[in-house]
């Protein structure tokens, strides 16, 4: 059952995808001073937000394991925190393929580029540190600790390098503020797809954690005879 | 409280000592500072005027680099006889323990700064002694963020097979803040430009980063090192 409503659930999103490309590609028009490349903020912006609100529920998760020691809220933690990480991954990724045609570089050292990379570190040490952690209550424990500090670090993060950054010259931001209603509305109409598809991710990693301590248990089990 | 402080002092004083005989820790960090700064030289023209504008960000990657392999010792000389489990299980509170530790971490690492810092002034001819009050206390706040972030995760790291590797893989990212507010109060002192102006919001970063992780690291000090 909960099988075939996640199936369900990514062919709607994928569905819904594949409408998204074909207003994209035909109904909405470039963007007058980017041209074709602009569509991409479609997706580099609603991945950006779907990695946020994972690092939210990271934290969130976190803390509520730590009260009430369910290793449930743990295997959430975890689900959250990689699918983010990979999403996050997706906006440098889909960001760097925009800045090389229009910055005309891969790379700028601008606030957000650097902020966002740094989040990525934070949040792959917190995988590296899982991985070292044989026992499961004892890395869980652990692994709550650092999500809630990089939780606490990010907001801090976000504000030192925009201070840091704006005191050097940058190379010429595409101003933004103010977007056609069309444009607007498709990135909301984006967002709902990823939003769903990561929903079905994280239950499939949730699962899988699920799955992987049952396969644990029974090897202490089976190493006690 | 009184009881809280004279624990926490207990501790600081214990590992203070069992550094102080054996010099483990402090010896290579000082060495290591030292061979780091003499790495720099080859990175960029040490006698440039561009040194004076970058000299803040050496000296703090310097002492973030060497705080490492002091904090990497804090909790890891414990394993051996269990000490550890001793120290957990003894009437110390956990947030006593932590901030014990801090202590002597801090004065470690000060002590390391305080050597290096003259190194580094006569190798890369910065002039700092005019400035020395005000740089201390720069040195105090931003060693204090190190300390207090190193030792948190030198107590979650303790038991791992890959200790030494990934304590630095975690806070280096983590104190990535930190380091720019130090780093941009001590350019500024160098450059004898004080600390009004352009590095006040950068003091202001420095010590809100000390006291958010501080509070923080006392509060989860218990669940990391009990459990």
């Amino acid at each position: 059952m909960r099988k075939q409503v996640l199936i369900g659930l990514s062919g709607v999103a994928l569905l819904l995808l594949l409408r998204n490309l074909y207003v994209m590609f035909v109904d909405l028009p470039d963007e007058v001073q980017q041209g074709p490349i602009f569509r991409i903020i479609f997706f580099h912006v609603p991945v950006a937000w779907t990695a946020l609100l994972c690092a939210l529920f990271a934290a969130g998760s976190s803390v509520t394991y730590l009260v009430t020691k369910n290793l449930k809220y743990d295997a959430f933690a975890v689900a959250v925190t990689e699918v983010g990480l990979a999403f996050g991954a997706a906006n440098l990724v889909s960001g760097m393929i925009w800045g090389r045609q229009i910055w005309g570089i891969w790379w700028a050292w601008d606030p957000r580029l650097t902020s966002m990379l740094i989040c990525e570190l934070l949040y792959a040490g917190y995988l590296m540190l899982r991985s070292a952690i044989d026992d499961p209550t004892q890395r869980a424990r652990i692994a709550a600790v650092l999500s809630i500090f990089a939780f606490f670090d990010v907001p801090i993060v976000v504000f030192s390098i925009k201070w840091w950054r704006t005191q050097h010259p940058q190379p010429v931001v595409w101003g933004g503020g103010k977007m056609e209603p069309s444009y607007y509305n498709m990135l909301f109409a984006n967002w709902f797809p990823i939003l769903l598809l990561a929903v079905v991710m994280i239950a499939i990693r949730m699962r899988q954690e699920r799955i992987h301590r049952e396969v644990e248990a029974l090897r202490r089990y089976a190493h006690e005879f | 409280m009184g009881l809280f402080l004279r624990q926490t002092l207990t501790i600081a004083a214990k590992d203070l000592r069992s550094e102080i005989r054996t010099k483990e820790a402090l010896n290579a960090s000082v060495s290591f500072s030292i061979v780091i700064l003499l790495l720099f030289s080859f990175a960029f023209e040490p006698s440039s005027e561009q040194t004076h504008e970058i000299a803040g960000g050496l000296l703090w990657i310097v002492f973030a680099f060497a705080g490492a392999l002091i904090l990497n010792r804090s909790f890891a000389r414990e394993l051996v006889n269990d000490c550890l489990d001793a120290l957990v299980s003894s009437p110390t509170p956990g947030p006593a323990l932590f901030t014990g530790k801090a202590i002597a971490n801090l004065v470690l690492l000060l002590i390391v700064e305080l050597i290096s810092f003259p190194v580094f002034g006569i190798f890369y001819n910065v002039r700092w002694l005019s400035q020395f009050p005000l740089l201390f206390v720069v040195m105090f706040l931003g060693t204090w963020g190190i300390v207090v972030i190193g030792t948190m995760f030198s107590a979650m790291t303790v038991n791992l097979r890959l200790r030494e590797l990934m304590l630095p893989v975690l806070v280096y990212p983590m104190m990535i803040p930190l380091l720019m507010g130090a780093i941009q109060c001590t350019t500024a002192l160098l450059n004898g430009q004080g600390l009004g102006g352009e590095a006040a919001p950068w003091l202001r970063l420095l010590i809100g980063f000390d006291l958010i992780f501080s509070i923080l690291a006392v509060a989860l000090s218990d669940t990391v090192l009990v459990g």
